[in-house]
């Protein structure tokens, strides 16, 4: 009876964070601004990083691919709560019987499905316009999978402390993303920078995603693919506890 | 009868702040209850509290028999809250507003579209169905905001403020429902300043002062339990008596002068207005019009909240 009665919950739960993914999507990702932003984004980096440097191309769209999805899974996430704070949306949620769970994991499912949708553009444009070949397309897609899945996660952590003014977190997020990006092996690979990189990378989940995508491209990487796989397995867990804890903690504050 | 909601000496400290302090009560099924109090008296902190938005800091509450700090989401499945401020998704439609408040409360497709038209048609917004929330005014929004709530199929409503700022039509409206909807059963919890709306629709009331339940009775019983607000409303036609003539009448413990009007408050209102009008005759007064009045819900929540400031600023 109480395995049922669990069963039921989870399903009906389960049922909550897809109505939540379902608003996400409606509300804040299929905004033109947002669409355009995802697809232009990777695109425009490319372009600076590659243009007038000898580089060869298939050397940057690894690293393309792993930020576009590190922009995008994890770009929408943070600002959710803050907005729903502020258009007094977000009393009504915690409101109706849905756990904090429920609606974190409708918020993660939706950066997860962005960001794994729009990672295809700059896989594209890898595969159609360079050299490039993919040599383990299934290591690409799990690493696409967990990456976005894993920055979806962090996205709303970030959107944990209780500020109203979706401008606050909007500062904290990029003071985390901005400079992970640096030290995650996205323009050069992690065996050619510094100690103090190699030392601040594995603390960077965007560098285990970036293993596994540069490992799907035939590049050597840093860490071992298992490991990459069982650390953003980790850190996906890690993040979506703690953002559990924070949310519920602060669930009130700001409102 | 067993109570809809029990509410457990519930408290709420804000730092060093008691906003809710000890609160206790009962709301019954099928009961309107008014939940009143001036501003920052801890309505919303309660309200807040039973609805889950936020934990208490001791008690607890007890909603259709699930605990709020042990079952929160039995409890607010119960449920349903109409805040003041329309906060609806203003970029859904009004359709994809309900509906999401439809699933978030498990409510099987085919029985949430029906139960939707249905109360579209009700609240007269079936043809804005398609529209963005954005393009309706407030009152349409608060009546969509009822839908939302509705759809649920709630055994216990929360309504804050609900009519405040609305146009006559759509406050009419509003309060038309929630009566409808309380003869079918319907447990609803009350906010409101508008103490004519409490006296109307409410069955009892709690009056919230400073963290603490001034009183809680039916608005008869409280009116009955301040009868030294009952008064005497007189009028002359012609010359006006003097005033302090007034006031010496057996039974007047206080007189209000207002152009040719006085209101003579009193314990004992039938006397005073014989008394006056024997008075008026002896004396040679005209009397235009003479009127006797039970304290109103208004003149009950004054008496308490003030003599609570009174009390607390000693």
């Amino acid at each position: 009876m109480t395995v049922q009665t669990n069963a039921a919950s989870w399903h009906r739960q389960f049922h909550c964070a897809l109505a939540i993914l379902k608003k996400n999507i409606r509300l804040y990702y299929l905004k033109p601004p947002v669409l355009i932003f995802g697809i232009l984004f990777p695109v425009f980096f490319f372009l600076a990083f590659k243009m007038g440097r000898p580089i060869a191309a298939e050397d940057v769209v690894p690293g393309m691919v792993a930020m576009a999805l590190w922009f995008t899974a994890s770009a929408v996430g943070p600002l959710v709560t803050p907005w729903e704070r502020n258009a007094r949306t977000y009393e009504r949620l915690i409101a109706s019987p849905v756990s904090i769970h429920s609606i974190l994991a409708g918020d993660v499912m939706s950066g997860l499905i962005f960001g794994t949708c729009l990672s295809v553009v700059p896989v594209l444009i890898g595969s159609l316009l360079t050299d490039t070949v993919i040599e383990s397309l299934p290591l690409l897609i799990a690493g696409i999978i967990l990456g976005a899945l894993n920055f979806a996660t962090l996205g709303v952590l970030l959107a944990s402390p209780p500020a109203s003014a979706p401008s606050n977190i909007m500062l904290l997020s990029n003071l985390v993303r901005l400079p992970l990006l640096f030290v995650s092996g996205i323009f050069v690979p992690l065996e050619q920078m510094p100690a103090w990189a190699r030392w601040a990378a594995p603390v960077s989940p965007l560098s285990y995603a970036t293993v596994l995508i540069r490992t799907a491209y035939g590049h050597e990487a840093f860490f071992p693919v298992w490991l990459s796989l069982f650390m953003l397995v980790f850190f996906a867990m890690v993040f979506f506890w703690v953002s559990c804890v924070f949310h519920n903690m602060w669930r009130a504050r700001a409102l | 009868m067993k109570p809809a909601i029990e509410v457990h000496q519930l408290t709420r400290t804000f730092g060093r702040i008691k906003a809710v302090d000890r609160v206790a009560f009962d709301v019954y099924p099928g009961e309107v209850f008014g939940f009143l109090g001036p501003n920052g008296a801890g309505k919303t902190t309660t309200v807040r509290m039973l609805t889950g938005v936020i934990d208490p800091s001791d008690g607890t509450a007890v909603i259709q028999g699930h605990d709020i700090r042990r079952a929160p989401l039995r409890s607010r499945a119960h449920i349903a809250v109409v805040p003041e401020e329309a906060n609806v998704y203003l970029d859904l439609t009004v359709w994809q507003n309900i509906m999401l408040m439809a699933e978030l409360h498990g409510i099987p497709r085919r029985q949430r579209t029906g139960k939707a038209d249905q109360l579209l048609d009700a609240l007269g917004i079936a043809d804005r169905k398609k529209q963005k929330a954005r393009m309706l005014s407030k009152g349409l929004r608060q009546r969509l905001m009822l839908c939302a709530a509705l759809v649920t199929d709630p055994e216990i409503i929360f309504l804050d403020e609900p009519t405040s700022g609305l146009d006559v039509e759509s406050a009419r409206l509003m309060r038309q429902i929630v009566a409808d909807l309380n003869k079918d059963g319907l447990t609803v919890f009350l906010t409101t300043h508008n103490m004519t709306e409490a006296g109307d629709m409410c069955a009892r009331v709690a009056i919230i002062n400073s963290g603490r339940i001034a009183a809680i009775d039916t608005p008869e019983n409280l009116r009955a339990a301040i009868s030294s607000r009952q008064y005497v409303e007189v009028a002359f036609s012609m010359d006006l008596p003097d005033q302090d003539q007034l006031e010496t009448i057996t039974g007047v413990f206080e007189m209000k002068p207002a152009l040719r009007r006085f209101t003579l408050y009193t314990d004992t209102p039938g006397q005073v207005a014989a008394e006056v009008v024997r008075w008026a005759d002896q004396k040679g007064h005209q009397i235009a019009g003479i009127s006797i009045h039970k304290p109103s819900l208004e003149d009950v929540y004054l008496h308490f909240t003030r003599t609570r400031r009174a009390g607390g600023s000693q």
